[in-house]
């Protein structure tokens, strides 16, 4: 039904697209505000170094800012490499397996997505600092020996969040997998191992790495259970901004979100690519 | 003791089932498939034919008995140590790899050097006429070169018997005939023992040199294709294979394997039988159309009256439903050689209907 | 013989442990330990005292020594409206621009899906400073009124957008529209053509085609669409921190708050319990009623 199309469903749809892209291109316009305090535009900063890039250059100076960027790929990196290979694994388990509890396991796997955020956060938060006490009183820890919430307590957060989603979207793709193709292959003198990593993987591929993508983009993105989970050093680039946020706002800011939504078009880009190659 | 290729040892498969209950899929099976033979497992879908290729392949494990290969039991062997390969319905060519990656696989996981496996990939596609298509991808192939993808596929590991799960299912009528012939003429090349599973009657018959018919998960009769026609053992048999028409009636006396059986409506027919029959016994008279006349000949052993209800023409022969005098209904099939192809009989006529003692069958159930 | 574990169970197992164990260590036993803080109360240095009194719950419904207090019962109240102008104005918003990408030529559907996807993937945090940057005094949005008012000629006195429970609307309302229009893509891209034919056919003229047709037929899309906005909402607290400037409070800020300002976590836990309890009601309501359908898993 593309033939007509009234023209108030062209502009209601063009209305929105603005109200989706128009706070993008503030953020970006405002990157290059001559003006500090960045509340009025005053004309394009130019200033050494870098001339009209001069707030894209601040921001390597910014020692806080840019291991608020290392911390963020690490723990996204981290969590989405766990994340993938354990959720793989349990959509592996559901899809092709039975196995006693089954359905209480897929019951288990819908929590983190139905539950709120901020519950979850604080569920960590409660946990590891009860754990944490206990640990560092029975063993009378020296100070700088005590176990307190940090990267690796984000990490293992953001595990459990986006583990579900990865199994979503593998088991979506196992959904339609032909089971004789392996048989195929074992016919043919490959062992299950072989079977796996010639034949299985491949054939579901698409679906694990649309899964570490959605992982990624989970961890990249998450606010709330970081600000729960985090600790001293563990800063990421959200709590970075949100803590910005409530105290001053230069153009340094808006040039950190230009790059970032840059690097998340050409992330996408890449994906799709990816995507239309494997067919 | 002979050795066969393939053997069956009272092999029964049972499964949980959706709902918990335990689905039969086949009871009892015992088969003796010879070396260098094409043999047809040949049922309706569900008599457990594929469960029983599924267990030579080593797909399912018997529940109870033991498949044996050239004398071997195989146990719980998986299927990557068994040296049997598969033709399956849907090709399951590997879609990520081209046809070359597809037939090398085999060699490669029993760790043929490249060169050589090259060298076997090409002639593997000359055999089933694919010279060069090395580097093409599955899904740049008909359903038909599919076919023959999947088979070179599993002859070039040269298995000590090749199965094939309803291989030509999804071809069309024209592409299955001529694939039906090519794999009888690959399998006297090859000399390899086939299993072919198969529902299509017409396909068994003309390609093999025996055949099982199973049903409810039992074997119910195994012979070459002529013996499973003309002398079906049981009433499923000779339903399923062909047309055929049944008369019920109670046996009145038995010489040696001739039958003397009394029809409803006081009807008696001389048939013939193997078993040994008592009188009274509850029987049937199974008789193929073509083997009835409507034109009278010399020296038929039953003759029986009755009327015509419908007349089909088909070309090659005319189709007649006759009612007879006892009130059974039959189908009888004549030729059409007379130059104009006219009838024998009109829808209404009064005829007599004619056919031999031998091949009229007697069936208990 | 079917009750011994097979090869396939002990496989399956084996692969679905890491998940489980993970789910259980971190999310079953938190809840439960959460549930437990509840019960309890606050020590005078910020650490819980366990014990077992429904103190916190009664304070949260406002029941106190001194009397009637609703000043958490209308927190909930104002959350839970906050929650469903949300959504509301998410279907509203949503909904044409799910229809117009359906109806698309199917070369641009993936090209229009996909702008509708990429502000979703810039930063949430970032997205709430851009209109922080429209909306406060002398922001972007006052500018280019009073721009305007000048070219006219008009006086013009810059509005008060910010802070207020407008701004916060504002900012919910953008967080979560792709996640109402993606389901609703869903459901009525699933639509055959026919049905539009059959129905014009059968002489429904195009607003009863949208009536009778089409709009039943994205109720599974809103359904899941709903879902995955009014459960968020309810527990989001820094639109609510930054747009509302500290006065607008929600749920969500009321559980950060006793966490991490007040330091009673038995409190927070309560309060934190009542939301999940809340959004639970109205994800099982929504499930039981209309199903959980395949569109909220291709959001």
């Amino acid at each position: 039904m593309t033939k007509k199309r009234s023209p108030w469903l062209i502009i209601a749809a063009l209305a929105v697209y603005f109200f989706l892209y128009a706070p993008i291109v503030v953020l970006v316009v405002f990157a290059f505000n001559s003006s500090r305090t960045n509340v009025v535009f005053e004309g394009v900063v130019n200033r050494e170094p870098c001339g009209p890039f001069y707030w894209f250059c601040a921001l390597a100076g910014n020692r806080e800012l840019m291991s608020a960027a290392q911390n963020t790929l690490t723990i996204a990196l981290t969590s989405t490499f766990f994340s993938t290979i354990i959720g793989t694994m349990a959509a592996l388990a559901l899809q092709r397996y039975s196995f006693p509890g089954k359905t209480f396991s897929e019951a288990l796997l819908y929590i983190p997505i139905v539950i709120p955020e901020i519950v979850m956060g604080i569920g960590i938060l409660v946990l590891f600092s009860t754990l944490f006490r206990f640990i560092n009183t029975t063993f009378s820890l020296p100070p700088d020996a005590r176990l307190t919430m940090g990267l690796g307590t984000v990490i293992i957060s953001h595990i459990v969040f986006s583990v579900p989603f990865v199994t979503l979207v593998v088991r979506a793709r196992l959904h339609g997998f032909d089971k004789s193709v392996e048989e195929a292959a074992q016919d043919l003198y490959a062992d299950e191992w072989r079977t796996f990593w010639r034949v299985t993987l491949p054939l579901i591929a698409p679906g694990v790495l649309a899964g570490a993508l959605l992982a990624f983009t989970l961890s990249l993105d998450d606010f709330v259970i970081t600000f729960f989970t985090t600790g001293p050093g563990a800063t990421t680039l959200p709590i970075y901004v949100y803590g910005l946020l409530r105290r001053i706002t230069t153009p340094e800011l808006n040039a950190l979100s230009t790059i970032w939504i840059a690097l998340v078009l050409v992330a996408l880009l890449i994906a799709q690519r990816l995507e239309r190659r494997a067919g | 003791m002979p050795e066969y290729a393939v053997e069956l040892r009272d092999v029964s498969k049972r499964f949980p089932g959706p709902s918990g209950e335990i689905v039969n899929a086949v009871k009892n099976v015992s088969l003796q498939i010879r070396d260098g033979e094409f043999f047809s497992l040949l049922g309706p879908s569900g008599c457990g034919k594929t469960t029983s290729l599924r267990m030579i392949a080593g797909f399912e494990l018997p529940t109870e008995g033991e498949v044996y290969i050239h004398g071997r039991p195989m146990g719980q062997t998986p299927p990557y140590r068994r040296p049997v390969n598969t033709v399956f319905q849907n090709y399951a060519l590997f879609p990520h790899m081209t046809i070359g990656e597809n037939v090398a696989f085999g060699l490669e996981m029993k760790g043929v050097p490249k060169a050589e496996r090259e060298k076997r990939v090409k002639e593997a596609l000359e055999m089933v006429r694919l010279p060069g298509f090395e580097k093409r991808r599955p899904r740049q192939m008909s359903g038909g070169q599919q076919q023959r993808v999947a088979l070179a596929r599993a002859l070039i590991n040269h298995p000590e018997v090749l199965l094939l799960d309803e291989p030509l299912g999804a071809l069309d009528l024209k592409l299955r005939k001529e694939m039906q012939l090519e794999l009888k003429r690959l399998q006297r090349e090859v000399g390899i023992t086939f299993i072919y599973v198969t529902h299509d009657q017409e396909e068994a018959l003309t390609m093999s040199d025996r055949i099982a018919v199973m049903s409810g998960g039992r074997v119910l009769q195994v012979g070459p294709a002529h013996e499973i026609y003309e002398k079906p053992n049981c009433k499923f048999v000779a339903d399923f294979i062909g047309e055929t028409n049944l008369l019920e009636g109670k046996v009145i006396h038995q010489h040696g394997r001739q039958v003397e059986v009394l029809l409803a409506g006081g009807l008696t027919a001389h048939a013939e039988s193997d078993q040994s029959l008592v009188s009274g016994q509850q029987v049937f008279v199974a008789i193929r159309p073509e083997k009835m006349a409507l034109r009278p000949y010399d020296g038929a052993h039953n003759v029986y009256v009755g009327r015509v209800e419908e007349v089909v023409y088909i070309g090659t022969d005319t189709h007649y439903t006759v009612r007879l005098a006892g009130g059974q209904r039959v189908r009888v099939r004549e030729q059409n050689d007379d130059p104009f192809s006219r009838p024998l009989a009109n829808s209404g006529d009064e005829v007599r209907v004619y056919f031999d003692q031998t091949p009229a069958r007697v069936l208990t159930e | 013989m079917f009750l011994r574990l097979s090869r396939d169970n002990i496989r399956g197992l084996l692969l679905i442990a890491p998940v489980m164990t993970l789910i259980i260590g971190l999310l079953i036993i938190p809840l439960i330990l959460v549930v437990i803080t509840s019960f309890g109360s606050r020590s005078p240095d910020g650490n819980v005292i366990y014990g077992f009194s429904f103190d916190n719950y009664r304070r949260l419904l406002g029941i106190t020594p001194t009397g009637f207090d609703p000043l958490y019962l209308e927190i909930l109240l104002r959350s839970l409206w906050l929650a469903l102008q949300t959504t509301v104005a998410v279907i509203v918003i949503g909904f044409p621009l799910a229809y117009f990408i359906a109806r698309a030529s199917p070369r641009y559907r993936n090209l229009f899906l996909f702008l509708v996807l990429v502000p979703l993937w810039t930063n949430f945090v970032i997205r709430i400073y851009a209109w922080l940057m429209i909306l406060r005094n002398q922001g972007v949005l006052n500018s280019l009124l009073g721009w305007g008012a000048s070219l006219l000629g008009l006086p013009f006195q810059p509005l008060d957008l910010y802070p207020s429970d407008g701004a916060v609307l504002v900012g919910m309302i953008y967080e979560f529209l792709p996640f109402m229009i993606l389901p609703i893509y869903t459901s009525l891209e699933k639509i055959d053509d026919s049905l539009f034919e059959a129905a014009a056919d059968l002489g429904a003229d195009a607003l009863r085609t949208f009536l009778r047709v089409t709009l039943p037929l994205a109720v599974p899309g809103m359904v899941a669409g709903t879902i995955l906005v009014f459960v968020p909402v309810m527990g989001t607290f820094i639109v609510a921190d930054i747009l509302g400037g500290r006065q607008v409070i929600l749920v969500g800020n009321l559980v950060q708050r006793q966490f991490l300002d007040a330091r009673d976590a038995a409190f927070g836990s309560a309060a934190a319990l009542i939301l999940m309890a809340l959004t639970l009601v109205v994800t099982i309501f929504y499930t039981r009623r209309f199903g959980f359908g395949e569109e909220i898993v291709s959001a």
